[in-house]
């Protein structure tokens, strides 16, 4: 069990991120390039100092600015996998893997013997007389994984493990990564800027943008209800903020109002999340049921796989999802006026509460 | 047929412009002609007679020995000075780093006074040396060990600093990560890691300690089969035997030519850094 | 960087420069000594250091317009180079051999031998070894430096203990006679066999231990016009003059012996 509170300042930084990761589970920190994501984690690692706060692993204080105490990162039980492999290029892969446990007290050949097992588990047997410069990125990142875990730690950190793979070997070594993941008995804290790692990996999703935690919850439920732009925009859902009344009314802050169905959240400041699907484009203004209608300006076409996304302006702006036939069917195009349809059903107003611990 | 590439670049690589490649011819013959001359005028049929001599064996055996005592001394405080001076923020650091180099600009007899003053019979420490034991420096063989360390030690040193100035950290943390301690990390990692530049600063270290003359000469004396190396060998057979001194010459010749040889296999396995 | 460069680059040209300046340029006009300005470069053994370095200064003042440079080393040393062509006008050897050597190589075509020496023992002042006469040196536990056999004074040396009789084993082979004053004068040997004028001219900085003439080996200084030299006048002028009266009192007077 991890529990840390980590506050680093040093120069324009200021980081203060609380964490929590039971056994076997699985924190990913998910936030924007410069957000602190890895200085937390070179802060638990004990690569960085802290200025303040503490960490404690399965009860052993490894770090307490407070009590002045301070373990350096060779005596914690900690394993670090970057998104560099850093494999000791001198070394071949067996003994890359066994290095830790050698490290640890081991003499040559049980080290040996414990790198192989490992390599047996992760199924990376023929590899082990390789130098790590023969070595695919995939198959390096994979040896890298083993060492880590071989050395025995209670703990596993990821930096990015995935960002050097390039995109076909990332989906394949990410599904590796989660079936080790799951058998590692210790917590795992994993930083990424990779939605899908999140969505994937994830038991429990931190998202950290400028030094602070702005939301923390279950992948699926920071997916349905995001707090901040830069996740709403991840995960691909418009998102505003407004006031809601009691039947459901939400005034929007950048102008504009939504019907949603009445919650059971009642009156108060709230975020409303709209996916692209869910809108409706008309030429002109349609008759019956959505009970949101509004018009708007096309102000950009993209085209995203089978459909196409539209950008509209108006009150409120908003993305709009809609197939290629439908693009040609009312000739959208920029500065095109258009009309949109929201059903209420559709819209999923929530608070915007502070991220839980 | 185009002279370029698919990729567009010009086929006649192996050819330099002008500018570059006179000098450069240059060079070469500036830096080969003498070596050229030695083996052209070298008197090879004196040569069996004058290779059998005690003294151009002696003499050999000596420098062979002395300078790879001082390498191994050299690079046994030489690593640590290097990886201090490197890792580890002090006050006068910088003046640290330039006192090590001075024995590269010293002129050598310049550092054999030196050595003279500080370790002689009544030098600074070598006088009390003396009062306690009896024994000095020189004159003695350890003496040539003493001065070749001396002038050859800074060539490690800044190599070896500069190599450790430029290694990516990032693997040591991975070591520590994995549990070892910082001497581990060292031995396991680093040091290994930065086999091709320690090789290329020990060799260095070695061919200077082979060539050195004025520091010897100067702090241990000549005695020939104690302080006699190769380098004063020649230069006292300059005296009354100029065809002992060419195949004396000669002999240091080879033995260095052998030596680069043997290591530049050692540098042209750079897989150890992919 | 580039400034770095450009710095390095003004240094050396500074350096390159003053090396041409201090250079001396050799004369090259003809004529006897007096008239027009002569220089020339006598290459003497570096037991005449002292000595000639007055004669030479004695010489440019009795001769306006001519100055003297020398050139201190070894004899055999610098008789090599004479033989290589080394631009000297006037050689002055410690040993018949070198000079001798130097003929044959037709660098000098005549000599005549001006002075002669004897060797000595220097100590240091303290006199760490205790050492009070010659047979003192083949006592264990004294060191003591010669000079190498191939040069005139370690060649007397090797005579000289054959002579008494003694086995010496030298801690050093030194490349001259200076360097074993040298050698002494800083304490590091106990005893070195030098000529009876470099203990004069050490003065307090070394002890100087006489051997008896019986046992006490002797060489002469030959000296003589270098074939080669571009001024033949000045140089036989110098020749002369060391051989003249003159000479002789200031060879004397370092300790020389009559010729």
């Amino acid at each position: 069990m991890l529990v840390a509170r980590v506050e680093v300042s040093r120069g324009s930084l200021s980081l203060l991120v609380e964490l929590a990761a039971a056994a076997g589970q699985v924190v990913v920190l998910l936030g924007p390039n410069g957000a602190g994501k890895s200085t937390t984690l070179r802060a638990l690692a004990g690569l960085t100092p802290l200025t303040a706060g503490r960490i404690a692993l399965d009860g052993q204080v490894l770090d307490d600015v407070g009590a002045g105490v301070f373990v350096p990162p060779e005596r914690r039980p900690i394993g670090l996998v970057h998104q560099d492999p850093l494999l000791f290029p001198h070394l071949s892969v067996r003994d890359n893997v066994a290095f830790g446990v050698r490290a640890r007290g081991a003499d040559r050949a049980q080290a040996r013997r414990v790198a192989d097992g490992w390599l047996e588990r992760m199924r990376l047997s023929e590899l082990a007389t390789v130098r790590p410069s023969a070595l695919s990125g995939g198959q390096a990142q994979q040896v890298a994984l083993a060492r880590a875990l071989a050395a025995g730690p209670h703990l596993l950190l990821l930096d990015e493990p995935l960002a050097a793979l390039d995109v076909s070997t990332r989906s394949v070594v990410r599904t590796q990564l989660r079936e080790h993941l799951t058998s590692f008995g210790g917590p795992s804290v994993l930083v990424t800027h990779d939605p899908l790692d999140a969505l994937v990996l994830a038991d429990q999703l931190v998202v950290v943008e400028a030094g602070r935690v702005v939301q923390a919850g279950p992948p699926s439920e920071v997916a349905r209800q995001p707090h901040t732009d830069f996740v709403a925009r991840l995960v691909g859902l418009n998102l505003y903020r407004g006031t809601c009344d009691s039947t459901g009314t939400v005034q929007l802050d950048g102008g504009g109002v939504l019907h949603a169905v009445a919650s059971s959240a009642g009156a108060g400041p709230a975020l409303v999340a709209l996916r692209p699907g869910a809108v409706a484009l008309h030429s002109s203004r349609p008759e019956g049921s959505p009970r949101n209608v509004w018009s708007g300006t096309v102000a950009g076409l993209e085209l995203l796989g089978d459909r196409v996304r539209v950008a509209v302006e108006g009150s409120p702006s908003v993305l709009a999802d809609v197939t290629a036939a439908a693009v040609a069917d009312l000739g959208l195009r920029t500065g095109l006026g258009v009309w949109l349809s929201v059903k209420a059903n559709d819209l999923e107003v929530y608070r915007s509460a502070p991220a839980p611990r | 047929m185009s002279r370029h590439d698919r990729l567009g670049r010009s086929r006649a690589r192996s050819a330099p412009p002008w500018s570059l490649g006179i000098p450069a011819a240059l060079a070469l013959i500036f830096l080969l002609l003498p070596l050229t001359a030695l083996v052209l005028r070298a008197p090879w049929a004196a040569m069996p007679r004058l290779l059998s001599e005690p003294t151009v064996r002696d003499a050999l055996r000596l420098s062979l020995f002395t300078a790879s005592l001082a390498t191994v001394v050299a690079t046994v405080l030489g690593v640590p000075l290097a990886w201090v001076l490197a890792r580890i923020e002090f006050p006068g650091r910088s003046l640290a780093r330039a006192l090590v180099i001075l024995p590269l600009v010293l002129p050598p007899v310049v550092g054999g006074v030196a050595l003279l003053l500080a370790l002689g019979r009544r030098g600074v420490v070598g006088g009390l040396l003396y009062d306690w034991t009896g024994w000095s420096l020189p004159f003695s063989t350890a003496g040539v060990v003493v001065a070749e360390t001396f002038v050859a030690m800074p060539f490690l040193v800044v190599t070896v600093e500069g190599a450790l100035r430029g290694f990516d950290q990032r693997y040591e943390e991975a070591g520590a990560m994995l549990g070892a301690g910082r001497l581990t990390v060292l031995r396991r990692v680093t040091l290994p890691m930065l086999a091709p530049s320690l090789a290329a600063g020990a060799v260095l270290c070695f061919a200077r300690a082979l060539g050195e003359f004025g520091a010897t000469i100067t702090f241990a004396g000549n005695a020939p089969g104690r302080t006699q190396t190769m380098p004063l060998a020649v230069y006292l057979a300059l005296e009354d035997d100029p065809d002992a001194a060419i195949a004396l010459s000669l002999v240091l010749l080879v033995v260095c030519v052998g030596v680069l040889l043997l290591l530049r296999e050692r540098w042209l396995r750079r897989d150890l850094l992919g | 960087m580039t400034r770095v460069r450009v710095r390095g680059a003004a240094v050396a040209l500074t350096c390159i420069a003053l090396a041409a300046c201090s250079s001396t340029s050799s004369g090259g006009a003809t004529g006897g000594p007096v008239g027009g300005s002569h220089a020339i470069t006598v290459y003497a053994a570096s037991s005449l250091k002292d000595v000639f370095t007055l004669l030479g200064k004695n010489f440019s003042a009795a001769n306006p317009g001519t100055t003297v440079t020398f050139s201190f080393g070894a004899s055999s040393t610098l008789g090599q180079q004479l033989a290589q062509g080394a631009p000297a006008d006037v050689f002055a050897s410690a040993s018949n051999n070198t000079m001798q050597a130097a003929v044959t190589a037709g660098a000098v075509s005549s000599f005549s031998v001006f002075a002669t020496n004897v060797l000595e023992v220097a100590t240091p002042p303290d006199n760490p070894g205790q050492v009070q006469a010659l047979s003192d040196l083949a006592r264990a536990g004294v060191t003591v430096a010669v000079c190498q056999p191939a040069v005139p004074c370690g060649a007397a040396a090797t005579q000289l203990f054959a002579k008494a009789g003694l086995t010496v084993h030298p801690v050093s082979q030194e490349v001259d006679v200076k360097a074993v004053l040298t050698k002494v004068t800083l304490g590091e040997v106990d005893a070195g066999v030098v000529y009876v004028t470099d203990v004069l001219a050490a003065g307090t900085k070394v002890h100087g231990v006489l051997i008896p003439a019986d046992t006490n080996v002797s060489t002469s200084y030959p000296i003589g016009v270098v074939t080669a030299s571009k001024e033949q006048t000045t140089a036989a002028a110098f020749v002369a003059y060391v051989l003249s009266p003159a000479g002789s009192a200031a060879l004397t007077a370092a300790g020389f012996g009559p010729a």
